[in-house]
């Protein structure tokens, strides 16, 4: 089953789907009228709450999950049901075979099942000649057209009518109108004989509760109900992450599912079945029924202390909906079976990691799966571990090996750096900015423009900038990150002379190092250990209140991510460093006091871009604007305020392709609000955007939250 | 909630998802409604020419009538010219213009109807019509589906339950994104309110 991919394969397919126009604008408009729909479905009730108790009931149910699943067989026997156990895909594929050929079934109708994808059941009954027919009408589609389905629960969402009228042409051999409403009546008459045909229906199963031997199953279409209805058998295919403890919890599901996969209150039909029902043509006027309960490596899972949460999942298919990569390229770029967040993380564990190493890279660490995730999981962590785990399997990179070991040797490091700084002089002509790419990059790493390597890094303007301040309001210690300290050392000070200004008492311990983000986006866990304990030392002597960084993603890795990491070498230190954290905007306005900040004469319509380490890894979100709107800027809001800027440091390395469009679709929305300035709070972002706007003539400019501020008194010393 | 409230939540939810809900005073101005609507609609497109022989006459099928209600409504539907069936709705796969049943309850909170049904009749007949008509109790109508889950695990409990949740007629937006009604089941909701 498992195909060798080369990774410049994976990304040809990445560049024809970005090539793709109505790809392209099917799956923008699908963003953008996702983000709505989801806040009006939210709108009576407190999502986070009930992400809360659904992602609890779903732990619970993991935790539990032989208790329940043994519970569930003794309800379901009595109810008159066989339950069959499959340990493997090809167990489940060889039961479903043979209940098929004991039923003498040869017809057979489905109803969309992610785990009959899963386990890849079509391919097989056919094998065994078998009819198999999706009754789902996206499912239907992508069957006729042999693909697999885009999204969870909009399979051929990649099509366009006219793709569709082309194929029902064919099937019906009769020309077809690519009239939406013309191409479902066309499936409502195809399908009706299939239903009326089939021997045996093939139903998935959203929730199983376990009290009552309940299976449920969500659907729009209301195929599952004749799938399940006409029939003389019924197989149910289910995976064993699927069970619930009761009623209330499937309830709870049924709350959420819909409102995040689609933004409905509920689907048209939801059906639970407890048991056989009548059926007229049938022996004994009762239905066949099976369930099927599917392990496939979940037992494994569930018993993963990391990834257990995996579990949790109740297929909403959200993250795909949120994901930037999703809106630029699709789900069969984003996917092998499962897609999206979830499944560049399933893919390894059902499809192992040759089908997996190449989708799990293609991640920007956005946040934004995770903060819509119905089921609570931390997506952009797992992808990560998915990541590191895959390298350790199948060897690491020499471009990631190497810097995983550059970066564990921070003197090393450092000294590369000051040798770029000189080697790159013949790139820049003078000017702060690479004229042109050094050999390393191609072509396609040409959409920016990016800025030089400082020669003089903030670590070496420290000691002039920073003087003893008399009587200090409050202590701190600023944590540059390599950005700032080696690329944007004027963002920090430009921060200096704010802190001189409100008193503030700034160190700068010249032993801090990278943050580790970069190496744990490498799949380098062991280097992203290791930088984390030297910076834990780094800091850990200082008599200071606060660690502020004008970095958000060093600021959420510290703050969130670091504590983890280290948590078998030094837990305690990690919690107390971690503790002390916060970015500018933060540190401005709970400490500084914003009334240090001047109001600028000279104000500008200003668009903030939210880094999503800052908005979603940090969950600031009113600090930043609260510091423009003080600094005298007129602050305009854009639709696409928290929406990533497509950098993710490696990521706009290894898929400049994405990257560029990710950038391009953010600079439209800054300059569609006719803003001349863009603000940022994180100097990567700073580096993309500033970057792409330079390059794409932009009539903005844009800059760190640092440089449009100035102190309301000049420096006390 | 009051029971004003609940029925015009209930309402307003059910509209939302396009049923088109009608209050009547009792079943028998239900069942005259029913008539009413039925001879409304045009004939039902028959999916399965090969297989189902075109009749002249509209089809109601209305499996779960209590026998009494069944025999009035066959009264009307003579009167009007359409066939009233309660068996055999599986012998009408090319579709029947109108399926009637009358539901366990209505949860407010989303619109949605809930019926439990152990017989194919009644399942199919609100699978294979074009129209669904729904009758619904006011005073069956609850707030959520939360407050209700003992009554839905008492419903569980019967033999060879299969309860359907159903909020508003069969739909897809599976091309496109775009709403279409209609791809499986019914084209179209009614749902008549009655008095006790």
């Amino acid at each position: 089953m498992e195909k060798k991919e080369s990774f410049k394969e994976y990304k040809d397919r990445l560049d024809t789907a970005l090539e793709n126009d109505f790809l392209r604008t099917a799956m923008d408009n699908f963003a953008v009228a996702y983000r709505t729909s989801r806040v009006t479905a939210f709108l009576e009730m407190d999502v986070d709450a009930v992400i809360k108790e659904v992602a609890a009931i779903k732990a619970d149910a993991v935790k539990n999950n032989d208790r329940l699943l043994s519970r569930f067989i003794s309800k379901a026997k009595e109810n008159g049901i066989t339950v069959h156990l499959a340990d493997t895909a090809e167990d489940a594929n060889r039961i479903i075979s043979q209940i098929a050929e004991q039923t003498r079934s040869k017809k057979i109708v489905k109803s969309k099942s992610m785990t009959a994808e899963e386990i890849h059941l079509n391919q097989w009954l056919e094998n065994k000649g078998l009819e198999v027919t999706e009754t789902d009408l996206g499912e239907w589609i992508v069957q006729l057209r042999k693909e697999g389905p885009s999204h969870m629960v909009m399979p051929a969402i990649h099509l366009s009518r006219h793709q569709v009228a082309e194929l029902f042409s064919d099937v019906t051999k009769k020309h077809q109108d690519s009239e939406i409403e013309n191409l479902v009546k066309v499936a409502r008459r195809q399908l009706r004989e299939k239903y009326i045909q089939a021997d045996m229906g093939i139903t998935g199963a959203n929730y199983a509760i376990a009290e009552t031997g309940t299976l449920g199953i969500v659907t729009n279409e209301g195929n599952a109900r004749l799938v399940s209805t006409l029939p003389k058998v019924h197989v149910a295919l289910v995976g064993i992450d699927k069970l619930v403890p009761s009623i209330k919890d499937a309830l709870s599901i049924n709350r959420i599912l819909p409102r995040n996969a689609t933004g409905q209150a509920i689907t048209s039909y939801v059906t639970w079945i407890t048991g056989p029902s009548e059926c007229k043509t049938a022996p004994e006027e009762k239905r066949q029924m099976h369930i099927v309960f599917l392990d496939n490596g979940r037992k494994k899972i569930a018993q993963d202390p990391v990834f257990a949460q995996v579990l949790q999942c109740v297929r909403c298919g959200a993250c795909a909906n949120v994901c930037p990569v999703y809106r630029m390229v699709g789900g069969h770029r984003m996917g092998y079976i499962y897609i999206g967040a979830i499944g560049l993380i399933t893919t390894y564990f059902f499809h192992g990691s040759q089908n997996a190493k190449h989708l799990v890279q293609n991640c920007t660490n956005c946040g934004a799966c995770k903060a819509v995730c119905a089921g609570g999981i931390d997506l952009p962590r797992l992808i990560k571990e998915i990541h590191s785990k895959i390298q350790d399997e199948l060897g690491h990179p020499l471009k990631s090996l190497l810097l995983g070991k550059m970066l564990k040797n921070r003197k090393l490091f450092h000294r590369l750096l000051r040798t770029a700084s000189l080697a790159q002089k013949p790139m820049t002509g003078g000017t702060p900015y690479l004229r042109h790419l050094p050999m390393i990059f191609s072509k396609d790493h040409n959409f920016r423009i990016l800025p030089a390597i400082t020669d003089k890094p903030f670590r070496d303007r420290f000691e002039s900038l920073c003087s003893p301040v008399k009587k200090p309001t409050c202590r701190i210690a600023i944590f540059s990150g390599c950005v700032q300290d080696f690329v944007y050392p004027e963002h920090l000070e430009a921060a200096m002379e704010l802190f001189h200004g409100a008193g503030v008492q700034v160190e700068f311990p010249m032993d801090q190092s990278c943050c580790g983000l970069p190496a744990l986006m490498m799949g380098e866990k062991q280097a992203a250990v290791d930088v984390g304990l030297s910076n834990i030392k780094a800091f850990k002597n200082l008599d200071v209140d606060y660690i502020v960084t004008l970095c958000a993603s060093c600021a959420s890795h510290l703050k969130n991510h670091v504590p983890d990491l280290v948590e078998n070498y030094a837990a305690k230190e990690a919690a107390q460093f971690s503790e002390k954290i916060m970015v500018l905007s933060q540190f401005i306005n709970k400490v500084m006091g914003i009334n240090h900040i001047k109001n600028t004469a000279d104000a500008a319509k200003t668009a903030f871009h939210s880094p999503c380490h800052l908005c979603r890894g940090l969950g600031i979100r009113t600090d930043p604007k609260t510091v423009i709107a003080h600094s005298g800027h007129d602050y305009v809001k854009t639709d696409e305020e928290e929406t990533c800027c497509g950098f993710g440091g490696s990521f706009s390395v290894n898929f400049p392709g994405v990257s560029k469009e990710i950038l391009t679709r953010k600079l439209d929305d800054v300059e569609k609000s006719g803003a001349t300035l863009l603000v940022t709070e994180c100097p990567g972002c700073v580096m993309q955007l500033e970057g792409g706007a330079l390059k794409q003539n932009r009539n903005f400019k844009v800059k760190h939250l640092s440089q449009i501020l100035q102190p309301s008194r000049p420096s006390s010393t | 909630m009051n029971k004003e409230k609940l029925i015009s939540k209930f309402k307003e939810k059910a509209s939302l998802v396009a049923a088109i809900v009608h209050e009547v005073p009792g079943i028998t101005e239900a069942l005259k409604k029913t008539v009413e609507l039925c001879l409304e609609k045009d004939l039902c497109e028959n999916l399965m020419p090969t297989t189902q022989t075109p009749g002249n006459l509209k089809i109601i099928a209305a499996p779960n009538l209590e026998p009494e209600v069944y025999d009035a409504l066959q009264l009307l539907c003579k009167k009007n010219g359409i066939t009233l069936i309660k068996e055999d709705v599986r012998h009408h796969p090319g579709g029947i213009e109108m399926g009637v049943t009358v539901m366990d309850f209505g949860i407010a909170e989303t619109g949605t109807l809930v019926l439990n049904s152990d017989s194919e009749e009644t399942r199919l007949s609100t699978m294979l019509c074009e129209t669904h008509v729904a009758i619904l109790k006011t005073s069956d109508i609850r707030e959520t589906a939360l407050i209700m889950s003992e009554e839905l695990n008492e419903m569980v409990k019967k033999p060879s339950s299969y309860t359907a949740f159903i909020t508003g007629a069969s739909r897809t937006a599976d091309i496109e994104r775009v709403l279409a009604i209609g791809v499986h089941g019914p084209l179209a909701l009614h749902i008549l309110l009655t008095g006790d």
